[in-house]
């Protein structure tokens, strides 16, 4: 190191860049030390598309309004009233002052992206996507004096009472020591840590993929729980939705998410329903079967549509397994064939007569069919045939720090004095459970810039 | 066109479909999103729509080490120099200028010593300026040809590129918006106006797109100074040499300068730039155009310098050289990207025209 850092930031997303720039702004020595490789650098907030913000009148590219209350009874709706609502209205209303400061150093926004319409006015997507927002800010905090390395995994950090003592991390095959004033933690959750998944979920967590990021492994997470700091959210519970089961096993994104179950039937690897897949409209639906993958043998589940269907979704990065009827379908994807072949028969003899919507609940339902299907339930009978596989995609997970509203952890006896956490790491505090489009990236941006603030004054 | 490359774009594109992040940045992504299957023909367009301003490829969450391992800028910029190649008409000279700055050069020398010969051995019995050296009708032998033909050969490029993407016919509103997007250089503009990513990986600069826009209004600007001078030869009797304060002049010196800042610029710029997001095979031609480009602006401004002296004879020959060699070269170099970005962004244009009504 040239200079000793006055500040350690553990971490290199959006939470952790948040906290280095608004530090740096304040004239302290910032060092990021990012565990991922440059190429893979930012952790999820790569993968992320938009920053839900409240606005009391149009906004940049936000339309119309958001108010606070909107917004807060937004949250509870999603997370069943799991939350802190002072940690959750400090986001909301932070988000309204934030939004002017990522363009001001340097996030370009554009309007809502082509098929996500209905976040128009609540969402503000960054140009080019999260990645993009990611290198913005890199230039940002190198330009504001900021120090960066990557491939520099942190191992520990020494609680000695009630103060951060030491930061212990590899760097190029060295075991290094540093002793920072302050330590700001945005590393993430641990949902790339599969043994621990296994630990808190069972064995079943084997046959998860993982969307984002492989380097969210919640070691400094464990580290610090291991040493008395307190914790908030469900240590066994992640977010997980169902998608494409020929995603990679780590890191397929966007691009793996499967938008067809409202308009098909999904059955299991016995060729069996288990759920009512018209039950309500995708984007109210999609992180329910996540769990409900997980729950069926070896974590599988196969959506099947026919002709009708196949425009009437984003397409798939993976094309659909295709046959000519069910039977050949069942074949192809290993089911029994005279099950499903008799399932489908089952759904298609209960679908009742009605006027079709894709867009909206239309009522279509099956009669005397268990489980029922309530919405969409159109015969699957016009080949060609389509299937895709379903698995559990993980994307967070929900156990992480517990913070004020300074960003700052507690420890076993009250507050630590130089550590302060922001984004994944603490966001089980904010979003108890489910989950709301682009409020990962708000709490992150919030606290982020909270935790940088708080950390410089105690520097200086 | 090689099968294996159209495939290997249709599966980046494919992907890019699925994730639609980039729609902001430039014309090619939201033409993805107009469909769901593409013929080698969508490929081919999307490939030529593309100003490889490589905006998309440092948002990408996909490249390499990614096993999708995408780059959208190389691969369509390795689709699009198949197409020229494959389009071009003679077929047989589509490949090796594309390629190599060493033909190009040769070619150049080749071009000059035409010239030089011709000024030794067909002296003018009389004429001022440069047509004591060469003759207007010698002059005019030699490039009447020499520009038209491969204007010929390009309008059957172009019209074998319009069927094979499907174009059709054109409203004036698709020619007005097509038109403007060129003169604007919209889609160097990285969909916020900061520029491209192009010399200093992710950072947005408008070098590139100012060196560009230099380059193809200066050029313009020298087209139409020569064409002022054929209107006022024929039309009005005047003939050269013009004086300063003359639309031959005016035109020629502003765009001769023009030219010479943004072809250096560019020049530059294309050493800085990472050269696994364009078509590694033809960057050597590439350059020894852009340099080619640059020569013709600096020896053109530089016989205007050397009015009256011993030396116009051999600059005029290295002059009309690089200017005959550029011409000849129209179809077969990296000058066939104009014609075929105008193409792409009017087939564009038509498609956006069609779906909003």
């Amino acid at each position: 190191m040239k200079n000793e850092p006055d500040l350690v930031i553990v971490g290199g997303g959006n939470a952790a860049l948040c906290a280095a720039i608004t530090a740096a702004h304040a004239g302290v020595r910032v060092l990021i030390l990012e565990g991922a490789p440059k190429d893979y650098r930012g952790g999820n907030s790569r993968h992320t598309r938009n920053f839900r913000c409240m606005h009391d009148g149009p906004l940049s590219v936000l339309t119309g309004s958001y108010g606070e209350d909107e917004y807060y009874d937004d949250l509870l709706r999603v997370t069943k009233g799991n939350t802190d609502e002072t940690l959750a209205r400090l986001a909301i209303r932070g988000s309204q002052d934030s939004q002017p400061w990522m363009e001001a150093h340097g996030v370009r926004f554009q309007p809502s992206l082509s098929g996500t319409l209905s976040l128009s006015r609540t969402n503000a997507f960054f140009l080019g996507g999260g990645k993009a927002l990611v290198n913005a800010y890199y230039r940002t905090a190198e330009r504001l004096g900021a120090q960066v390395l990557y491939d520099a995994p942190v191992t520990h950090l020494e609680l000695t009472q009630d103060k951060i003592t030491r930061v212990d991390y590899t760097y190029q095959g060295e075991n290094l020591t540093l002793s920072p004033k302050a330590v700001v933690v945005a590393s993430g959750g641990f949902q790339a840590n599969i043994e621990r998944l296994v630990a808190a979920w069972g064995p079943e967590a084997e046959n998860f993929l993982i969307r984002g990021t492989p380097y969210n492994r919640g070691d400094v997470l464990f580290d610090l729980l291991d040493q008395g700091v307190q914790s908030i959210g469900d240590p066994t519970q992640c977010h997980a939705v169902a998608i494409d089961g020929r995603a990679p096993k780590f890191d397929g994104g966007i691009v793996t998410r499967l938008d067809c179950v409202p308009f098909s039937v999904v059955v299991n690897k016995h060729a069996k329903r288990f759920y009512n897949e018209g039950e309500d409209v995708w984007p109210k639906r999609y992180a329910i079967w996540g769990r409900l993958v997980a729950a069926q043998d070896d974590q599988v589940a196969y959506s099947i549509i026919d002709r009708k269907s196949k425009d009437l979704f984003m397409p798939s990065v993976f094309p659909p397994i295709t046959a000519d009827n069910i039977g050949e379908l069942a074949t192809k994807l290993g089911l029994d064939v005279s099950t499903l072949e008799r399932t489908v028969a089952d759904f298609n003899a209960a679908c009742q007569p009605g006027e079709f919507h894709p867009t909206e609940l239309d009522g279509v339902t099956t009669d005397a069919l268990n489980p029922p299907k309530t919405n969409w339930a159109r015969p699957i009978e016009d080949g060609p045939f389509y299937a895709y596989e379903l698995r559990p995609g993980v994307t967070f997970t929900y156990l992480g720090f517990k913070v004020d509203e300074t960003a700052q952890v507690q420890g076993p006896n009250g507050a630590i004095r130089n550590l302060w956490a922001a984004g994944e790491t603490m966001a089980g505090s904010i979003l108890g459970q489910g989950y709301l489009a682009g409020f990962g990236m708000t709490i992150g941006t919030v606290f982020g810039r909270i935790a940088g603030r708080e950390a410089a004054d105690y520097v200086r | 066109m090689s099968a294996d490359t159209i495939q290997e774009a249709r599966r980046q594109i494919e992907i890019c479909n699925a994730c639609r992040y980039c729609e902001g940045y430039c014309a090619v992504f939201p033409a993805i999103t107009r469909q769901k299957a593409f013929a080698d023909g969508d490929i081919t367009q999307l490939a030529n729509l593309c100003h490889n301003c490589r905006g998309c490829y440092y948002a990408c969450q996909y490249t390499e080490p990614h096993e999708f391992a995408l780059n959208l800028p190389k691969v369509l910029a390795e689709v699009r120099q198949d197409s020229w190649q494959d389009f071009a008409w003679p077929p047989q000279f589509g490949k090796v200028f594309h390629k190599s700055g060493v033909a190009i050069t040769m070619l150049i020398v080749l071009c000059f010593s035409l010239f030089f010969g011709l000024s030794r051995l067909v002296m003018p019995a009389n004429g001022d300026g440069f047509y004591a050296t060469l003759s207007h009708s010698m002059m005019v032998a030699v490039f009447a040809p020499a520009f038209l033909l491969p204007l010929v050969s390009i309008a059957i490029s172009l019209r074998r590129y319009w069927q094979f993407v499907g174009g059709g016919r054109l409203t004036v509103a698709a020619v007005k918006s097509a038109f403007a997007n060129v003169g604007r250089m919209k889609n160097l503009s990285g969909g916020h106006g900061e520029g491209c990513n192009f010399e200093d990986e992710d950072r947005f600069t408008k070098l590139r797109k100012i060196g560009h826009q230099l380059t193809m209004w200066g050029f313009l600007l020298c087209f139409m100074a020569t064409s002022s001078g054929t209107i006022l030869h024929y039309g009005f009797d005047i003939k050269a040499p013009y004086s300063l304060i003359s639309a031959p002049k005016l035109f020629g010196v502003t765009g001769g300068i023009m030219l010479t800042f943004g072809t250096i610029k560019l020049a530059w710029l294309k050493t800085k730039a990472d050269r696994k997001l364009g078509d590694g095979r033809v960057w050597g031609g590439e350059m020894a155009f852009v340099l080619l480009l640059c020569a013709v602006a600096v020896t053109g401004l530089l016989l205007y310098a050397v009015t009256g002296t011993v030396l116009v004879p051999m600059l005029l020959a290295v002059h009309l050289g690089t200017v005959l060699t550029l011409f000849l070269l129209m179809p077969f170099s990296k000058m066939a990207h104009g014609f075929y970005r105008l193409a792409a962004l009017l087939q564009d244009e038509r498609k956006v025209n069609n779906d909003s009504r």
